[in-house]
């Protein structure tokens, strides 16, 4: 039997990325994938990042995880969505050459030492003793591991469905994993179906560019990593075109044939990625919706036209596709489809993505009901770190909603579980204005190299800008301006309010790093993107302060772990039916205890109180 | 860490109110109200702010490590009256780093910082269970009536407009409306006067829930205690010839025109070199400029009282009974005038009971006020929405946070359903 630390299933992008942070944890780390040349595939749209999913990838890097490199490495047309708003909100998005994405990471996992890729179908997990000790091959050979991380993505009892045709399977092409899903099923875990769209590729030397709106990158643009500063090969632009009154028509006509208007789809999709049935339907005054035409890669002729996913059968597609401006004569390479999965209910997972039901399993990625590969790849960290500090019998980490967009998917996934994919919005997260996308390395970097998943090169890099930043705010914050001060520079402030720094003012509308390095001649030695930084550091100030008091809560409560094995039954003065409810939902924390249905402050306090009493003696660890 | 305070005793009349306070501004908050006395010593003072004086209390302090809580901490023990405890919360509530305790916070943080046993806590699991049920059965009726019928709309308005907000920044790059700030600014606006006016309107009915106070004031021996036993229809208070018979103040509930309200006879007002009767009009004077309705007995028509006149100060000549017609007078001798005084307490109580909003509580209010505040913001930053729309959208949450109390929770979920509903999203 081959020994590993760590068992990654599945070479998506949950898997490419835990195997990547169990690997740099020092795990000796095996990934397990059904084909090799398919790790870093994206088999959605060509892109990466966006609003929330900037913000994930930007929270992988600033860990030293692999997505962001990848990004920059096949990024083909760059850019910072929301560029006139606030940092707060604004996302990195680039197009992505699909070939350059696959091959950074395979290029990546390949520099990993500790990390063996294996080719083979993973047909059951081996327990012992009530928890996971490896995993059996299809060809019978097993492979032992303290952790396994499980990111079965849409193999999952997937159905593919196009118009009234379906069959099994995940991707177009590839095989279900039908062996390990009855395996999962015999955990009796709550399980739900997902459905997802892609629509027709297209052929991009058939479609008629010249009469076409372009959409450009950035002129300056925004790398993912926060280790690189421009893109590695030449930017292009998307075209942009739109649907019109007849291809509505079509679609409506045709309505009966759609697999989810037909009624052979049981899963449910997003609402915020409706498929262009969908969009007729229930938008159904509308005449018309906005397309880009993204071209997948650089020497690539293929289209993916984004904002038109369907399950219509191949001839409509033809027909709808050919009614739009540009794409009257072109050639659909592949029709789109509707897939549906199953996933697990992500509340039987700890915080750690580590399962409840079984010691020694992760489960990262779709399988926990998310959608889109920054949403996997960040579930893929978290699982891949833990699983690596399982093996070293180290505790396990947790994110918090207060420092990172991570936090929150996975309090949001484990506690409030989920009814459709879920994807990842700044507005899910309430301390929007701290977790920023840049400053995404000040928030976790630190934590990174604390646990041992940071390279030596980042950790040095790292501690230089915090050096420099840090000069620097002491420089800003060194002096007190008076009013009058201030305006001998052009900054107009009422003139009987107090004394201010530079920093303080660097908040107030009209406040430029200009104004501020002529107020202190030290801030003007800094480099530009260290006097940027310390911008959008002063910006949100006052109103992280005034959020504090709720983190500061919060992360009491978070604080205040719950071990595993917990017994409810008996403590006093707490019903029958919460004492269940807690035992079967298992609350890893007080926070997540909390917002269990039905939990009064009563219940929670005697909860408290029993923690802290097992605590002073010593028991539960 | 906030500073917190409650009324640690029961609510209602009672002869002694404490009030708790705990947290790291603990003494520097009695500090702005008198001086602060050694610690574990039980000290009388004069609580005193803005040149006011709120009341005499015995005050008592702890120092971190050896209190309640574990934190640094301190009680007022203050009269029992709900005028006074409602003032000094008020006072303690305007104090920066200060705020109303919430249901059980007290004992969350002794517990936090170890000071509670096991028993002790179970006892108080108890405690608390019985009243987040009954708080519960509170809300209930509140969500099933009139506040429902406020509230609901009040809900769906700050939606709309987080969802409006919310949408420009997340879905910046699809079909979204260009231009949200005209519907957005008809939305906080409204809400804001709306807010606004059912905040002024929570004033009075606290007043209906808790009941009305009304005094009788004037000179010693005019016929004050004969009154309210008069209006109260039985011997309340001791009345005498002697001048000066009331010292302290003699509280009688009763129900006029369907309010609840309470009578208060006071010590006759004039100057005293008894120390005892001292005290008694001071304090007659302090429950006069608290009292929602003021009854002057006078001497003569020329007298001046020495307290600040209100618009819906009755005065009245007092003794009517040997005074001939010279004036409106009454006589609780007599009874002469008495049914009338007791038509127009009632005509001026329903005037103030008329404009009541439904929210009944000081909590409701803080909560009123915190989104009225919020929003009101949020309508400053509106001219920059699409350079910094996340200011827009932080304050429009703090308002919906601040109203979930009375709301219920509202979710990220109903949030994003709002946007996709309203929003033909993805591209």
């Amino acid at each position: 039997m081959k020994q590993f630390d760590v068992i990654v299933v599945g070479g998506g992008h949950a898997g490419a990325e835990a195997a990547a942070a169990a690997a740099r944890m020092g795990a000796a780390t095996a990934l397990v994938t059904l084909k090799r040349e398919a790790i870093g595939v994206m088999s959605c749209n060509p892109a990466i990042g966006g609003l929330g999913k900037g913000h994930l990838v930007r929270e992988i890097d600033a860990m030293d995880g692999i997505m962001g490199h990848a990004a920059d490495r096949a990024g083909i047309q760059f850019r910072l969505l929301n560029r006139r708003k606030g940092p707060a909100v604004q996302g990195p998005r680039t197009q992505a050459d699909r070939k350059l994405y696959r091959a950074a990471i395979q290029n990546l996992l390949g520099q990993y030492e500790t990390l063996s890729i294996l080719q083979g179908e993973v047909a059951s997990l081996l327990l012992d003793s009530g928890r996971a000790r490896g995993v059996v091959l299809a060809d019978g050979v097993q492979l032992s591991a303290r952790a396994v991380v499980i990111t079965a993505g849409t193999f999952l009892n997937g159905v593919i469905h196009l118009g009234d045709q379906s069959r099994e399977g995940g991707r177009v092409g590839d095989a279900p994993s039908k062996l390990l899903a009855a395996q999962l099923a015999d955990l009796n875990l709550q399980q739900g179906r997902l459905k997802t769209g892609t629509p027709p590729r297209l052929d991009g030397r058939t479609i008629n560019w010249d009469i076409l709106d372009k959409q450009a990158g950035d002129d300056d643009p925004t790398m993912f990593s926060f280790m690189n500063n421009a893109p590695f090969v030449a930017q292009i632009s998307c075209g942009i075109t739109q649907t019109n009154a007849k291809t509505h028509d079509i679609v409506r006509g045709n309505l009966s044939r759609s697999a989810m208007y037909g009624g052979h789809i049981s899963g449910v999709g997003p609402r915020y990625c409706p498929s262009i049935e969908d969009k007729v339907v229930r938008f159904a005054d509308k005449d018309s919706h906005q397309i880009f035409l993204e071209p997948e890669g650089l020497d690539d002729p293929i289209v993916y036209p984004n904002g038109i996913s369907t399950s219509l059968p191949a001839d409509v597609q033809q027909d709808y596709v050919q009614s739009i401006l540009g794409l009257e004569n072109v050639v659909i390479t592949q029709p789109g489809y509707a897939i549906e999965y199953d996933f697990f209910d992500p509340r039987g997972l700890e915080p750690s993505l580590q399962l409840k039901a079984l010691q020694g399993v992760f489960f990262a990625g779709q399988i926990n009901g998310t959608t889109g590969y920054e949403e996997a790849a960040a579930q893929g960290l978290v699982a891949g770190l833990n699983a690596a500090l399982l093996s070293q019998d180290r505790p396990m980490q947790r994110f918090s909603r207060t420092d990172s967009y991570i936090g929150v998917m996975l309090d949001d996934l484990t506690s409030q579980g989920v009814t459709e994919p879920y994807r990842m919005f700044t507005s899910r997260a309430e301390y929007r204005l701290a977790l920023r996308a840049d400053n995404a390395d000040q928030r976790l970097t630190g934590l990174g190299i604390e646990l041992g998943c940071v390279s030596k090169a980042r950790a040095d890099s790292f501690d230089r800008k915090m050096a420099s930043l840090s000069q620097a705010k002491a420089a800003l914050t060194g002096y007190q301006f008076s009013p009058k001060e201030l305006q001998a520079v052009g900054i107009t402030l009422s003139m009987d309010g107090g004394r201010r720094s530079a920093f303080d003012v660097l908040a107030f509308d009209g406040v430029t790093i200009d104004h501020a390095a002529q107020l202190v001649p030290e801030f003007a030695a800094f480099d530009r993107d260290i006097q940027e930084q310390s911008a959008k550091d002063a910006l949100y100030v006052q109103y992280i302060q005034r959020q504090d008091r709720d983190i500061l809560r919060l992360r009491a409560d978070e604080a205040l772990q719950i071990p595993s094995g917990f017994v409810y039954a008996g403590l006093p003065g707490l019903s029958n039916e919460l004492s269940q409810k807690l035992q079967r939902i298992a609350p890893a924390n007080i926070h997540l205890a909390s917002k269990i249905e039905g939990m009064t402050p009563a219940a929670l306090l005697l909860i408290i109180s029993y923690l802290r009493r097992d605590r002073a003696v010593g028991r539960n660890g | 860490m906030d500073t917190i305070f409650a009324l640690a005793s029961a609510r209602g009349r009672a002869g002694v109110a404490v009030i708790r306070i705990s947290g790291p501004k603990a003494h520097w908050a009695i500090s702005q109200l008198c001086d602060v006395p050694s610690p574990r010593r039980a000290a009388l003072r004069a609580l005193r702010f803005g040149g006011d004086v709120l009341d005499q209390a015995v005050v008592i302090v702890f120092d971190q490590g050896a209190s309640f809580t574990g934190e640094e901490s301190g009680e007022l023990h203050l009269h029992g009256s709900l005028a006074v405890v409602a003032k000094v919360s008020e006072v303690l509530a305007s104090m920066d780093g200060l705020r109303l305790a919430e249901a059980g916070e007290f004992t969350r943080r002794a517990m936090d910082n170890g000071n509670l046993d096991l028993t002790q806590v179970e006892g108080l699991a108890d405690l608390i269970d019985a009243e987040s049920e009954s708080q519960r059965k509170q809300a209930l009726q509140v969500l099933s009536g009139a506040i429902a019928a406020k509230v609901g709309p009040w809900r769906a308005a700050m939606l709309r407009a987080a969802a409006l907000i919310e949408a420009t920044i997340d879905f910046a790059d699809e079909d979204v409306p260009v231009d949200v700030t005209p519907e957005l600014r008809d939305l906080l606006q409204s809400l804001v006067r709306d807010i606004a006016a059912e905040s002024r309107g929570s004033v009075a009915a606290e007043q209906i829930r808790e009941g009305f106070e009304v005094a009788i004031l004037g000179a010693p021996n005019i016929g004050k205690s004969t009154l309210l036993n008069a209006l109260a229809k039985r011997e309340a208070a001791i009345t005498s010839e002697i001048a000066g018979t009331t010292r302290d103040i003699i509280e009688v509930r009763m129900s006029i025109a369907g309010l609840s309200v309470t009578l208060l006879d006071t010590a006759g007002l004039r100057d005293s070199h008894d120390v005892v009767e001292s005290i008694g009009i001071a304090r007659a004077k302090a429950r006069a400029e608290s009292a929602d309705l003021r009854i002057f007995l006078a001497q003569d028509r020329a007298e001046v009282f020495p307290l600040i006149p209100r618009a819906d100060d009755i005065f009245l000549l007092g003794k009517g009974d040997m005074r001939g017609a010279s004036g409106p007078s009454v006589s609780g001798k007599t009874g002469q005038g008495v049914e009338e005084l007791l038509a127009q307490i009632a005509q001026r109580l329903e005037g103030k009971a008329a404009s009541a909003g439904v929210f009944t509580r000081q909590r409701h209010r803080s909560a009123l006020l915190a989104a009225e505040s919020a929003l009101t913001k949020a309508i400053a930053f509106l001219p920059k929405a699409s350079e910094q729309p996340e200011l827009v959208a932080t304050e429009i949450r703090v308002a919906l946070t601040a109203l979930e109390g009375i709301l219920g929770h509202i979710g990220v979920e109903d949030l994003l359903g709002e946007i996709f509903s309203s929003f033909c999203i993805g591209k």
